[in-house]
């Protein structure tokens, strides 16, 4: 028998024709839809005169633009944000696709929301319009970001034509220091394999220190895969991916249930099977990750130190290392410990699930944040927010100065009123340091939530490991 | 989608790696509900320094790149955020080509959808262009003409390049091909493996309701 990987075992099962060139019709299970990335595909299908061909198999809720002070404010300030959140909601109900209105408690980051509906299931391939839906491999699904002409492509035909990825082992043995999460493991694996390291492949993350992550971790990691310029990133379910799913509003119940377990329990890589390429990492070797770059591979342990682009040995990355320093404001060889931050944004589909906000809580209860330092905490969906409030985890936040704002996308890419000043420095738990992605002239380090917590707390970084 | 054949134009340089598609065209833009107009937008936050005034040194400060279709640029253009915005922005401006050493996949992709043709060619045809834009004469500036059909990149002064493409999307450019007509053209294929899916793994067939 051939071994397969599980990449394999999903791209076959989806493939609805192949062309002698390889072009690949690949069917697609689900689909989220958010306001930015899709009024152009609803006007192009009305224009062409098609109809969605199966409007259940959608998801859609307005995240990237919403207010997340008060849900009065979208009336209020910006006409621009409005028009594309109501033109979802016209959008949605023309075609009777189900939504999750802003005022829906169910409302969230689609990345955060989805898989907490039970929307995101294993062995299943789901698109949406926005890069960091490769979070959803973390349940073992074939997940990947795509633009608005493809996203008008699924809707007519349920279906994308593809050429097929390259496959990429990325195993992680030994264990993960208690003072580090998933971020750290991202930001150190894209540190090695560098942001265009994973292009034209699919990512299967192996191994001791994969398995025990949780389902929150997984999806962080799966999250900043594109990062590091794969496609897609999963991650074998097992028995902690059917713990989540099961009982969630989506998810197969009943005797579906253990039919779907069973064919779920098949999604393994075999014995033997062959990736094209691999890369192995030591999980105990990790220490908290810091960006100090406008790149997320431009990152260093938290005991090192800003690096000195004169000793990068390649022309362009000299170049980009040295550029990026100029406009971080930063001096080589300055200690990651002693930069100063002025902002903190806990908050974004890598980190905004539960454990996040309670990893945050834990690192400021009985805290207060640092003179001179603002700091928000914006939880993924209205769930999340609820449990979050149910557990007094808001009331840590509220003691230690915090703010604790409604779910979106916020200050994570800013295009709602959540925006860096020119010149601020923020502690951030998002995935895109990209110069003036919190907002012009912003500088963003990109840190785990329990790093940006210690960081809102000193005023500057700290080191987790010894701080008590 | 319009076709791609033959292109000759000239240069416009952007000497950096990585180039996100947060740059190439910032967030305050993508707050549109429409495909046009969108060069407003083009790396905004390059083309202008701090205290708002044109940055010299941008290329599209510069009146010698004045009217440039090609975009030479570094590894990894396009990375980031899935935004057709991005190429839209591109095309708006009148970019028909990009030349790189390489690309992010989403970013290729949405070029291909919008007639808007990605060459990735070795990094040291990459820097020659490079070198030759910097030498140019401007009373006589660098053509580069693009052939699909034949694969190749010449330019006024140079032999041909060769780049390679996947054979379909070369097919969908050369003629301009709307590629759900194509999906489309696979519908019994498609209600096949529905029914089988349905079948077989029917809590994917458990529709969503509004």
């Amino acid at each position: 028998m051939v071994a397969h990987t599980l990449f394999d075992k999903i791209w076959a099962r989806h493939t609805v024709h192949e062309d002698a060139d390889g072009a690949t019709l690949l069917y697609i299970d689900r689909h989220l839809i958010h306001e930015v990335t899709s009024p152009q595909a609803f006007e192009g299908l009305k224009r062409a005169g098609r109809r969605p061909r199966r409007p259940g198999t959608v998801l859609a809720m307005p995240d990237h633009n919403v207010p997340t002070t008060d849900r009065r404010a979208l009336d209020g300030t910006d006409p621009l944000s409005r028009l594309q959140i109501h033109t979802l909601e016209r959008n949605c109900a023309e075609w009777a696709m189900p939504m999750f209105a802003m005022e829906d408690r169910r409302q969230g980051i689609v990345h955060v929301a989805g898989p907490e509906q039970g929307f995101t299931l294993p062995g299943m391939t789901l698109v949406c319009g926005d890069s960091h839906t490769s979070t959803h491999g973390a349940f073992g699904a074939l997940a990947f970001g795509i633009g608005t002409s493809e996203v008008e492509h699924v809707l007519a035909t349920q279906c994308l034509i593809q050429k097929r990825p390259r496959t990429m082992e990325v195993r992680v043995d030994g264990r993960l220091s208690p003072h580090c999460s998933a971020k750290d493991l991202v930001l150190a694996i894209i540190g090695r394999m560098g942001t265009a390291g994973g292009t034209g492949h699919v990512i299967e993350y192996t191994g001791e220190a994969i398995r025990a992550l949780s389902m929150e971790g997984r999806m962080t990691l799966c999250n900043m895969t594109i990062e590091g310029g794969a496609r897609a990133g999963m991650i074998a379910p097992d028995a902690a991916a059917f713990a989540y799913i099961k009982g969630r509003p989506l998810a197969p119940s009943d005797a579906l249930w253990p039919r779907a377990v069973r064919h779920w329990e098949t999604l393994r890589t075999d014995p033997g099977a062959a990736y094209d390429r691999r890369l192995e990492i030591a999980a105990d070797d990790i220490s908290p990750q810091i960006t100090w770059g406008t790149s997320p591979g431009m990152v260093t342990g938290v005991e090192g130190t800003v690096p000195d682009p004169r000793a990068v040995p390649e022309l362009d990355a000299r170049e980009a290392a040295a550029r990026a320093l100029d406009y971080m404001a930063l001096r080589p060889g300055t200690p990651m410990v002693d930069i100063k931050i002025d902002r903190v944004f806990i908050g974004s589909c890598t980190n905004a699930r539960i454990e996040d906000l309670r990893l945050a809580a834990s690192y400021l209860r009985g805290r207060t944040v640092a003179a001179g330092v603002r700091a928000m905490v914006v939880p993924g969906s209205g769930l999340v927010k609820r449990q979050a409030e149910e557990e007094g985890l808001d009331e840590i936040f509220r003691a230690a100065g915090v703010e604790w704002r409604e779910a979106g996308c916020s200050m994570c890419l800013a295009m709602n009123a959540d925006v860096l000043q020119p010149g601020e420095r923020c502690a951030s738990t998002s995935n895109r340091n990209f110069e003036g992605r919190q907002g012009k002239g912003g500088r963003t380090h990109l840190v785990s939530p329990a790093m940006a917590a210690a960081a809102a707390v000193a005023g500057h970084f700290v080191d987790i490991r010894h701080w008590a | 989608m319009d076709p791609f054949t033959t292109h000759t134009g000239r240069l416009a340089p952007l000497d950096r790696v990585n180039v996100d598609t947060d740059q190439i065209i910032p967030k305050t833009y993508l707050k549109t509900v429409h495909r046009t107009g969108l060069k407003a937008g083009l790396f905004a936050d390059w083309r202008t320094r701090p205290d708002g005034t044109p940055d010299p040194e941008f290329f599209m400060n510069q009146p010698r790149f004045d009217g440039a279709t090609i975009l030479l640029t570094r590894d990894n253009f396009g990375c980031g955020s899935s935004r057709e915005h991005a190429p839209w922005a591109l095309a708006d401006y009148g970019i028909r080509a990009i030349l790189a050493p390489s690309f992010a996949d989403i970013f290729y992709n949405n070029c291909l959808q919008n007639s808007l043709l990605p060459v990735v060619l070795p990094g040291r045809d990459i820097q020659h262009l490079f070198d030759e834009v910097r030498a140019d004469d401007p009373a006589r500036p660098l053509h580069v003409t693009i052939d699909l059909a034949a694969q190749t990149l010449s330019t006024t002064r140079q032999a041909a390049f060769r780049f390679d493409i996947d054979p379909f999307h070369k097919h969908c450019l050369l003629e301009g091909l709307d590629t759900i007509s194509l999906t489309l053209r696979h519908e019994s294929e498609i209600a096949a493996y529905e029914d089988r899916a349905r079948r077989d793994t029917p809590w994917l067939f458990q529709d969503l309701h509004s």
